[in-house]
């Protein structure tokens, strides 16, 4: 049977077993949404804003490892999704976004609500398309979902134009299909898998740094395995949070600008990195000429173009992360030889050292809420197994050092672009995808404020996230900065004339609290993960002098961290060992 | 170091704007770019002469091939290779300089295929280095117009580029 253009797109939806999609309708889109009413199968979720739409997907992907869809109109539905496109494509997350366009014979002409959609994200997503045939479409979405969730994954966007929708073929939905120009390459190979274990069980101060790619590559009981294996210490990116267990002594934390002492120090002072899935990111390296001046790195990255972007490797391996860590295991598992006990001994005497100065400390006896507390309290009530979502800012940071992810996909927020208003919209598809859980949006009140219209779609939808919102009245992270490096003047970082949140929740059908003692912080986190049905906003009023440790400032290498006063200027001596 | 890169990609509108796109982004240098399509009209072939590094060009290697649209590529400049460049010069040919420069046209291999009273249209090609010479051998009369296609290339002996 023939069907529309507009009905194929949906019925590519439901054999890709696609649940849910996010979007907001207009007129180019409009025969698709048609096609939407028609059936129940894919679910529709109405966003307020179409960044919304890209982020609430955006976090259904992150919690779910499945690509996220979301459909928009064109022109100004395009352009408002930009930004959640790019957030995705920063943090390499698998969405599938369909746009309306207008109809072919008027592309090129400033037609109303026009956007040269492909041109405008074609920096921002892994790949896209424009269909102007209806006998391509179903193929097309097809290349879309395979793209966007193979190698490394990503958005991309299929734009569709009016009438493509309008006219009708038969409709065939390929069950898989091969492309020439693109085969992404799963397995390590074998000459550098060997060369690999060598400088592995060579090394005598080794360090284990891994990122985002554990998350996608679903490899983090393998990590685990690996890490335990050697006895090696481990650090995770902000990406990669959750990969290996917060609460195992071989954890040495996050890394980079704000990740912790013992972190950061091995990472400088090692003789030996295994980068698994990151990427050596600027939050991560400082001044590159700094950087880990005596390590001797092995990458492995399924994206080739990862390694030695930004530092010179001496064993590269491209690859998934999990077949290959596999690969290295087995080869460790053959070999007679066995780390060095005696040099390891030693790097954990120094690793411990560093890490009993207790970097993330804070002050527990003040009479104002400290961010910290709260999530470390938020962490103690739910376990450990909440998601939590987050958005820009301090909170973030805090909310990164205090949860301690046990598991992959528990924390998810914007790393590479760092999109304030992220928090929740992602937390919603989130939500979506684990109806049963608890889903904790930590944000600030400067960036809560950015898409703060999506608490309509949380009451439309009955989503009982719980927003944490950590209220210094300041951008608290540019007021950091400008605290650190501009002598105070605290340019534009204040925020007067907030809303009372309290009421603006409930003016959108949810329970507001406002929390001004550290005394009724546990109660009131206790309070409303009890609401299960509710979506409870929970304005704790902070100290807001508070500022996020340690942190390495922009140029500065992993041994010139600024410690949090009471650590005391000069960090303690080391020796190597 | 100068690299020619050629570069076989999928025949598809959109194509040259992501490799144009991403030289432009990622702000890797572009001397020339030229694509059209090759005996089999679903793919086109692009040859891009940059320069760099040699991780700048590794780099470029790898975001190039990362492309979706890119199905093959080949850095001509790691070993022997021809490169063309074809050059279309309109001079001013009066008097004297009529004869010298049919006599320019003859030493570097050129041809004269249009001519005016007044003008010569002239033709030539090779590499960038033989191009430029002979520019600058047309100082002997003014030089109008200069169109010039950009670098082409092929690998020598068994080496090539195909799917
Ligand atoms: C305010 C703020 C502060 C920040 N501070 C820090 C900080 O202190 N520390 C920190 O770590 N980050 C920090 N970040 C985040 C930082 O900007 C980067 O987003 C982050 O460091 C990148 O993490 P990653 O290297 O794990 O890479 P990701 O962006 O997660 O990339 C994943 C890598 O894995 C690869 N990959 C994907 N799939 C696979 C697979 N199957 N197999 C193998 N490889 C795969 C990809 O190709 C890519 O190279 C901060 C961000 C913000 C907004
Ligand atoms: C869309 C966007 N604009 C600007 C920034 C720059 N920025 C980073 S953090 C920050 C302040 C965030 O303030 P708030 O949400 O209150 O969090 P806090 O740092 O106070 O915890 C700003 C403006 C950004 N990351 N994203
Ligand atoms: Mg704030």
């Amino acid at each position: 049977m023939e069907l529309t253009g507009a009905d194929i797109v949906v019925r590519c939806l439901q054999d890709e077993g696609i649940e849910y999609i996010f979007g907001y309708p207009g007129g180019a889109a409009l025969h698709i949404y048609d096609a939407l009413y028609k059936q129940d199968k894919v679910k529709h979720i109405l966003v307020r804003h179409e960044q919304g739409a890209a982020h609430a997907a955006d976090g259904y992907a992150r919690a779910t490892g499945k690509p996220g869809v979301v459909l928009v109109t064109s022109g100004p539905g395009i352009t408002n999704a930009v930004t959640g496109i790019a957030t995705a494509y920063m943090d390499s997350i698998p969405l599938v976004v369909l746009s309306g366009q207008v109809p072919t014979h008027l592309i090129g002409d400033d037609a109303f609500q026009e956007v040269d959609a492909v041109g405008i994200t074609r920096p921002c997503v892994k790949h896209n398309f424009l269909v102007k045939d209806v006998n391509d479409l179903a193929e097309t979405v097809k290349k879309a979902f395979y793209i966007a969730a193979s190698g490394r994954p990503g958005p991309v966007l299929v734009d569709i134009p009016k009438d493509v929708t309008a006219e009708k073929t038969e409709y065939l939905y390929p069950k898989s299909l091969t492309m020439r120009s693109y085969a992404p390459v799963n397995k390590g190979h074998p000459k550098q898998i060997k060369r690999a274990v060598d400088r592995i069980l060579e090394a005598k101060r080794p360090i284990i740094y891994t990122g985002g790619g554990i998350v996608s590559s679903e490899s983090a009981e393998i990590l685990i395995e690996l890490v335990r294996t050697l006895g090696y210490p481990c650090t995770n990116t902000l990406m990669g949070l959750g990969s290996y267990p917060a609460d195992d002594p071989l954890f040495l934390g996050m890394l980079g600008m704000h990740g912790t002492y013992e972190a950061n120090l091995a990472m400088h002072d090692c003789d030996m990195m295994l980068a698994i899935g990151a990427r050596f990111d600027d939050r991560i390296t400082g001044e590159v000429a700094k950087f880990a001046p005596t390590a001797k790195i092995i990458h492995i990255d399924i994206d080739p173009s990862s390694i030695g972007k930004n530092v010179a490797v001496e064993i590269p391996i491209v690859g998934d992360a999990k077949l290959v860590m596999k690969d290295l295991l087995a080869e460790i598992n053959k070999r007679d030889k066995k780390p060095d006990a005696d040099a390891l001994k030693r790097w954990w005497t120094q690793i411990e050292k560093w890490r009993s100065i207790d970097c993330l400390s804070y002050d527990r006896d003040s009479d104002l809420i400290k961010p910290q507390y709260v999530i470390e309290k938020l962490f103690e009530i739910t376990n450990g197994d909440a998601f939590v979502t987050s958005d820009v800012g301090q909170h973030q940071m805090w909310a990164a050092q205090f949860y301690g992810f046990k598991k992959t996909r528990r924390w998810i927020n914007s790393g590479g672009l760092g999109t304030m208003g992220f928090g929740l919209p992602s937390a919603m598809g989130v939500q979506l995808a684990h109806p049963e859980e608890s889903v904790v949006c930590v944000t600030g009140e400067a960036s809560v404020i950015m898409c703060i219209q999506e608490l309509s779609t949380c009451k439309q939808y009955d989503l009982p996230i719980k927003m944490v919102n950590l209220n210094n009245r300041y951008m608290g992270m540019v007021r950091q900065w400008q605290e650190f490096f501009y002598d105070r003047r605290y340019s534009h970082s204040y925020m007067d004339a907030l809303p009372d949140f309290v009421a603006l929740a409930e003016s959108f059908g949810h329970v507001g609290m406002r929390i001004e003692k550290p005394g009724d912080v546990e109660g009131a986190l206790r309070e409303s993960l009890q609401l299960k049905d509710r979506l409870v906003f929970m304005d704790f009023i902070t100290d807001q002098t508070e500022n996020v440790y340690p942190m390495i400032a922009a140029g500065k290498g992993h041994n010139e961290m600024h410690l949090k006063p009471s650590n005391g200027e000069a960090p303690p001596e080391r020796e190597l060992a | 170091m100068r690299h020619i890169i050629s570069i076989l990609l999928e025949n598809e509108a959109g194509a040259l704007s992501r490799v144009a796109g991403l030289f432009s982004a990622r702000g890797y240098n572009i001397e020339s770019l030229t694509v059209a399509p090759t005996d089999d009209r679903t793919l086109s072939r692009m040859t891009v002469v940059t320069f760099g590094s040699d991780e700048i060009i590794e780099q470029i290697v790898k975001q190039l091939n990362k492309l979706v649209d890119v199905v093959k590529l080949q850095d001509l400049t790691e070993g022997a290779h021809i490169e063309r460049e074809l050059m279309l010069v309109k001079v001013k040919a009066l008097d004297h300089a009529r004869e010298e420069v049919k006599r320019l046209v003859d030493i570097f291999r050129g041809r004269i295929i249009d001519v005016t009273d007044s003008t010569y249209t002239l033709e030539l090609t090779g590499t960038v280095e033989k191009l430029d010479a002979f520019v600058k051998a047309l100082d002997v009369t003014e030089i109008i117009e200069v169109a010039r296609s950009g670098v082409t290339g092929i690998a020598r002996g068994d080496r090539a580029l195909s799917v």
